[in-house]
């Protein structure tokens, strides 16, 4: 019996060897697991190996990760305030957020897009949308500051924006929403017909960046979704996708889903550039802001257009063809040779393909189906370079490596997908967590990608981080791609929505970063380049101080003669000329922000004091041991006090 | 031309790179500073190493109550004039050919070196000790004299200072001129 007892134990005791040596797999879970830390590991002192600019979505910002550690190193304000930076805040950035409907401080910043020089990405600027009162900015990648905003006019939803085309001759945007060209009061269910799409081109000029709008294609009332340029042998053209080719106006996620077919729009720039020199446009009356900050004033102006260009495709025969494309196409993706356009129809399984030259030769034979408000549509078969058959569901956005693959986002069934440009086959798939919208590749939207990394960016993440109550992260996911099957290494949060980014290698960007301003070149209005020249002067009810900041004190920091009423300027120039040495400003009651003032620039906050007494006002970032005591104080005075106006430093 | 002449007035004239290269440098590292401050000591002037580098090392050493870094010493003035004199002087020699003159200026540039570097300690250590009593940061008995060759810790930085191009030019004419008086007795015999 005893025996019997111990065989069975034995016999147990082997399965249960057996049985665990079958969960080997675990064991090589855990390899892959550490290998993936490994790779996404940057060892402190070391450098990461891509910037990766990330949207903000409603935000407003645009943030900057390193890859691929995934590690935050700044958040850029665009469309929004910063009270961190005072941008939106002080008198000098004020001007960026005008608009023809006042300072708007917020917007929902979408698709950041580099400049490029012959295709490649030049990491000169950066550029990025705000959807929803339209605008279109320019960040400065030596200082990675918002220096440009331009206002979009005739548009609403400024969404299929901001890309450019290969020598960043022009940056892209197109309305969303059609509406009212120009707006006027009428009956929403006249829509059909009259309704409008603004295609805006913006041109960049190639030295400063100066943005200019040239002119707009007035476009039939669609919805203008997404875009991308073309390049190679398409440079000269544009791909929109577009939805609600129905004209719907209400209850758009049935009336805007009826048609089999909708287009992608190709744009002909090179033509439209022909016919405005012919005189073909038409100049319309219209009002938007175009806002240009100076870095050697260190302040913003924002100037009123009246003016813009406007092109009718219906009367321009050559600039503007329709590709037939299934299923409100979101996603428009132009491969680096410039030959194949991607569209994603997001409530289909399978991507579509066009080919480029075979469009040429369509358009040569006028292979045409018909015409939509007199622009031709050409034949679907003609123009049909491939299908990436039963891929998934919900194809979104598509992005290509080096080596001939293209990634596709599928929002409903939460993956991305690999396949083969030109046998449009499918080669491998791996799970987002959750419902990944964009994608992005480094270099992705460009004659040159690169083959590491790919940044999934996700709609949800319901378990993937620990709960922050009903609002939870958003989260972006990196994927190597060097490899045939693409391996997760990484999951990191974003802030706001991350709708899109763009990639690019250090080594392009770092060598160009500003370390600080130089002082000699500071022509700001109200600059004090040294001590001696610090003064406080009064205007009627506004008083302006001349204030230096230089470890560790201000100058001046006693200030004596303010009355209840006034406005006081502080006009703070920080003194220092060393990397990563900045001040801030803070004043007790103030109902802005603070200052966070680099060195050698000048930023101004406006106090207005409502109480008699003595108030402080202190350095709000850690510059030095004696951080501390860099503080003065200002005497407010009653209103109808005879005090004169007084100001000192160690006295 | 005889080699000892021709020895004579090269070395002579090597004194003229103390206007193209610096005579000394002193680099002051620290943890907060992946890239050093550092000065540039010239026959003539003080200098920036990378731009601002005195600008910052001025505002460090405020919290310390040393004074600005001097920029218009008397010795600049003097210096310069010395070295012009001398340079003219040996290529006279050079061309007169005495041996004896030959070591004399060497000797004389000698001496004057070390004069120069009894100045530079002097100032060095005026430049160290002579603090502001009112400084924010005071420690008994610690003196902030940089050294005058070779490296030495001052509280968070390391100070380091060594010759540059100038003063490597300097002895090498001087060399030259010991080179040439040899050279110059061979060829009398």
């Amino acid at each position: 019996m005893k025996n019997l007892i111990k065989s069975t134990l034995a016999l147990l005791s082997i399965i249960l060897i057996f049985g665990s040596c079958g969960k080997g797999e675990k064991q090589s879970d855990g390899l892959l697991a550490s290998n993936a830390a490994e790779k996404v590991y940057v060892k402190p002192g070391e450098l990461d190996e891509y910037y990766a600019f990330v949207s903000g979505g409603f935000s407003g910002q645009l943030s900057v990760y390193g890859l691929p550690s995934g590690r935050l190193f700044k958040v850029i304000p665009v469309f929004s305030v910063d009270p961190e930076k005072a941008w939106g805040f002080n008198e000098e950035t004020k001007p960026m957020l005008n608009t023809s409907h006042g300072f708007i401080p917020w917007d929902d910043s979408h698709h950041p897009d580099i400049s490029q020089t012959a295709g490649e990405l030049d990491g000169r600027w950066i550029f990025i949308n705000g959807n929803n009162t339209p605008r279109i900015a320019k960040i400065d990648l030596t200082t990675f500051e918002t220096t440009e905003i331009i206002e979009i006019p005739n548009s609403a939803g400024n969404h299929s924006s901001s890309f450019v085309t290969e020598n960043t001759e022009y940056v892209v945007a197109g309305t969303r929403f059609s509406v009212p060209v120009p707006q006027k009061d009428m009956p929403i269910k006249e829509y059909k017909g009259n309704f409008k799409g603004a295609l805006s081109f913006i041109s960049v000029e190639p030295k400063h960046g100066k943005m200019n709008l040239e002119f707009q294609i007035l476009m039939p009332g669609f919805n203008y979704d997404l875009a991308h340029p073309g390049r190679g042998a398409s440079h000269g053209w544009f791909f929109y996708t577009t939805y609600n080719t129905e004209e719907a106006n209400s209850l758009l996620e049935v009336n805007a889903s009826q048609n089999n077919v909708d287009y992608i729009a190709a744009i002909n720039w090179k033509k439209a550039e022909e016919y405005v020199k012919a005189g073909k446009g038409k100049k319309m009356p219209t009002n938007y802001a175009h806002n240009v900050y100076d870095e050697n004033t260190h302040t913003a102006t924002s100037t009123m257009k009246k003016e813009v260009l406007v092109l009718d495709p219906a009367e321009l025969p050559g600039l503007v063809y329709f590709l037939p494309t299934p299923k409100s196409p979101h996603g428009c993706d132009v491969d680096p040779s410039g030959e194949y356009i991607v569209g994603s129809g997001k409530l289909s399984a399978n991507v579509t393909v066009h080919s480029f030259s075979k469009m040429l030769k369509a358009i040569e034979n006028k292979k045409f189906s018909g015409t939509a408000y007199n622009i031709p549509i050409l034949k679907a078969e003609e123009v049909l370079a491939g299908v990436v058959e039963q891929a998934g569901l919900g194809p979104l956005h598509t992005e290509f490596d080096d080596k001939g693959n293209a990634y596709t986002t599928f929002f409903i069934t939460s993956e991305v997908v690999k396949w083969k440009l030109k046998t449009w086959e499918v080669v491998d798939r791996k799970p987002a967590y959750y419902s990944v919208g964009h994608l992005m590749i480094p270099g992705g939207n460009s004659r040159k990608p690169t083959g590491k990394y790919l940044l999934a960016m996700n709609k949800i993440t319901k378990d993937r981080y620990l709960p922050t109550g009903p609002e939870v992260t958003q989260s972006a996911q990196l994927f190597d791609i060097s490899g045939e099957k693409m391996e997760l290494l990484l999951d990191f949060p974003t802030i706001g929505e991350p709708h899109y980014a763009a990639g690019i290698h250090k080594d392009v960007i770092m060598k160009n970063s500003k370390k600080y301003f130089d002082l000699k070149n500071n022509k700001h209005e109200f600059v004090a380049k040294s001590e001696a020249e610090t003064k406080v002067v009064r205007k009627g009810k506004d008083v302006h101080v001349y204030m230096t900041a230089i470890r560790s004190h201000f100058a001046p920091d006693n200030i004596e003669g303010i009355k209840v009423g006034d406005r006081v300027f502080f006009h703070v120039t920080n003194l220092e000329q060393d990397y990563d040495v900045p001040h801030g400003f803070a004043i007790i009651g103030a109902n802005n922000s603070e200052l966070l003032i680099m060195p050698g620039q000048t930023e101004t906050l406006v106090w207005e004091p409502k109480q008699v007494g003595i108030w402080p006002f202190y350095c709000s970032d850690f510059c030095s041991a004696l951080h501390q005591e860099m503080q003065g104080y200002v005497r407010v005075s009653p209103a109808n006090s005879t005090i004169k106006l007084s100001w000192s430093l160690g006295e | 031309m005889k080699k000892s002449k021709i020895y004579m007035i090269l070395g002579s004239l090597l004194l003229l790179f103390l206007f193209v290269f610096p005579l000394w440098n002193i680099t002051l590292e620290a943890p907060q500073y992946p890239e050093p401050l550092a000065m540039d000591i010239w026959i003539n002037k003080v200098t920036d190493h990378n731009p601002n580098d005195i600008k910052n090392i001025n505002l460090m050493n405020h919290y310390i109550g040393m004074k600005d870094v001097p920029t218009d010493l008397k010795e600049f003035e003097i210096f310069p004039i010395v070295i012009i004199v001398m340079a003219i002087l040996g290529v006279l020699i050079g061309f007169i050919g005495r041996r004896k003159l030959y070591v004399t200026w060497g000797i004389v540039m000698l001496l004057l070196g070390i004069v120069g570097m009894y100045d530079f300690y002097l100032w060095l250590y005026d430049y160290g000790h002579n603090l502001n009593p009112q400084a924010a940061i005071k420690i008994p008995g610690q003196g902030y004299m940089p050294p005058l060759l070779g490296s030495k810790s001052i509280l968070n930085f390391n100070a380091i200072s060594l010759p540059m191009a100038g003063a490597y030019f300097m002895i090498v004419g001087i060399i030259l001129s010991f080179v040439a008086f040899f050279q110059a007795k061979k060829e009398t015999k």
